[in-house]
């Protein structure tokens, strides 16, 4: 851009309408995401309980000493880590799977694609609710109990059992957002171009090798950012632990999003949470950073 | 051989809508029996449970329906959750993209920081702020308040950022001749600008609806009182009043998605272009 000794009357206008136009949603950004941020990282260098807001004092690093140190965190980060690492690949791979079976034309198509895409109709908290009563341990209650047992199988206690608690809501997240993410290759897939399909076909490719030489590659930027918006809404998993199972049984399903409420919100300790919030803030920003690493050197 | 090529496309055919309309099946059934045990008598939600007729409600009845009325203030409850949307929305619209229009079109000082702001606060996680979030509620005094759900979710990172990628298209020899005929930049981006973009209103507007109507955290947080809760708050607390009644509990489930619902069979169009969109530029 050349530098301009003299504005023209329009580029004048502009200039105030820039401001005018840009000002309110930026106060706004720094007031209530900026200014947070940074308070985040300064009280979690103070001793800061809710019930004795006079009585702060600095502390430096000892509550992140505390926190490295509580065996509930390092659950909780387990825990979260865990459910990531699961229901990431678990969902994606699904989505992009009811994508390619709805991607093309047919009579009916959708009706299908609102058929995946209606669990996202209702909130988590909905969902997480009606999945409580279905994933009920008895038979005679519980619709998923009873279609184990019709099949010859043993009931589950889904949510009540720390080994498949998490397990439990991990198939339910998977189930109800991966309609969302299907959206997504949806679009990625139809912007696929149809002549590298039919060269596929020329050279006598199976469908596997359609699969894996032409849709694959082409939907490279869409299948990471998939993944990278999926990682951020799995790491902030506490709806559905909340609800369904309080974090029990056994902090089996306690994820760090729960961690900071619990210490922040129930035990008052806002310091002591503060500096849980930051390490969580680093740990989703550094995934992303890395996500968008990997999306820039594709 | 033609015709056991036929066959085995007809076979091919045949798979692929069964396989669809299994998983399909797998794919509703919960909300299915979520609605059917919304009509049924609180005694025959789990009656038949192993067999097929409990997707279907044998006795339907509206009385869930009544009985949630009965014991939530719905209407109270439907009172909050749409003034606080609305209010988001107007602001959130109207900020948003006038400030997606600034970073499309004007050169100004500042215009790389705020940038470089809304792409850097896109990935910030809310989850990490709300307790110095809450805090600064409590010293505005605005803990069950209105205020507290609306001003801090008005500006939004992405709102602003799909505006500023629709309005980047917006051809500027269509500004320019509005300025040669004397049209003042901010009048220009209301009269002829805000009228061709219905569509980027619209995306943003049903992306944020379902976003908020669907919020369950900040709103549990700072909307502590009773007569304050949005609908999410009223489900999941009628889950766990007594007494707990599986119909009634459902059908409070189905009153709060039918608004939703409602939502995507007039914006269905927009709601998937705009989910769909973001994967294509993000």
């Amino acid at each position: 851009m050349s530098k301009r000794v003299q504005l023209s009357p329009r580029k004048k206008g502009e200039r105030a309408a820039a401001y005018v136009f840009s000002l309110p949603a930026a106060l706004l950004l720094v007031a209530f995401m900026v200014v947070p941020v940074i308070y985040t990282v300064y009280y979690s260098v103070f001793q800061y309980q809710v019930m004795r807001p006079n009585d702060i004092s600095f502390v430096g690093l000892a509550n992140y000493v505390k926190l490295l140190a509580d065996s509930d965190f390092w659950l909780a980060l387990k825990n979260t880590v865990y459910f990531t690492i699961i229901v990431v690949p678990t969902q994606c791979v699904l989505a992009l799977a009811l994508a390619m079976l709805v991607a093309k034309k047919f009579r009916g198509v959708s009706v299908f694609r609102t058929m995946y895409f209606s669990p996202q109709l209702t909130s988590m908290v909905v969902i997480s609710v009606l999945w409580t009563v279905l994933y009920n341990s008895n038979p005679n209650t519980g619709l998923i109990n009873s279609l184990l047992v019709g099949l010859g199988m043993d009931p589950i206690n889904f949510l009540s059992n720390p080994k498949t608690a998490m397990n439990a809501i991990i198939f339910m997240s998977a189930w109800q957002g991966a309609g969302y993410q299907m959206m997504i290759f949806l679009a990625g897939l139809q912007g696929i171009p149809g002549e590298q399909y039919e060269a596929a076909d020329v050279d006598g490719a199976s469908p596997w090798q359609r699969f894996l030489y032409v849709t694959l590659p082409n939907l490279k930027g869409t299948i990471i950012y998939v993944i990278t918006i999926t990682m951020i809404q799995a790491m902030k998993l506490f709806t559905q632990p909340y609800v369904m199972t309080q974090g029990g049984p056994e902090n089996a399903t306690k994820t760090m999003v729960y961690y900071i409420y619990t210490e922040g919100f129930q035990k008052g300790n806002f310091g002591y949470a503060c500096s849980a919030a930051a390490v969580f803030f680093v740990i989703v920003v550094a995934m992303s950073l890395i996500m968008q690493k990997i999306t820039a050197d594709k | 051989m033609l015709k056991s090529k036929k066959a085995s496309a007809f076979m091919g055919k045949f798979l692929f809508y069964f396989g669809n309309i299994v998983i399909g099946i797998i794919f509703v059934s919960p909300l299915i029996w979520m609605i059917s045990a919304s009509l049924k008598p609180e005694a025959l939600v789990f009656a038949n449970m192993n067999s097929i007729s409990t997707f279907l409600p044998a006795q339907a009845s509206l009385d869930n329906y009544f009985e949630v009325f009965r014991r939530i203030d719905m209407v109270n409850v439907f009172k909050n959750t749409i003034l606080y949307i609305a209010l988001i929305l107007v602001f959130d619209l109207v900020i948003n993209s006038i400030c997606g229009y600034a970073l499309a079109k004007f050169d100004f000082r500042g215009k790389g920081a705020i940038m470089t702001l809304v792409v850097a606060l896109m990935v910030m996680p809310m989850e990490a702020i709300l307790l110095p979030l809450y805090i600064e509620m409590s010293q505005l005094g605005w803990v069950n308040t209105l205020q507290a759900l609306v001003v801090p979710f008005i500006a939004k990172c992405f709102s602003i950022y799909m505006f500023q990628n629709f309005f980047r298209d917006i051809p500027n020899d269509l500004l320019e001749a509005a300025s040669i005929d004397g049209s003042h930049p901010i009048g220009t981006f209301f009269k002829i600008v805000m009228p061709i973009s219905k569509t980027v209103y619209a995306t943003v507007f049903i992306l944020d609806f379902v976003a908020h109507w669907n919020d369950f955290m900040w709103p549990f947080l700072v909307m502590t009182g009773e007569d304050k809760r949005t609908i999410q708050l009223a489900v999941q607390s009628f889950f766990s009043t007594s007494p707990v009644h599986y119909s009634a509990i459902m059908a409070s489930l189905v009153v709060s998605a039918i608004p939703m619902i409602i939502m995507f069979v007039f914006m269905q169009k927009y709601y998937v272009e705009g989910i769909a969109s973001s994967g294509i530029k993000g």
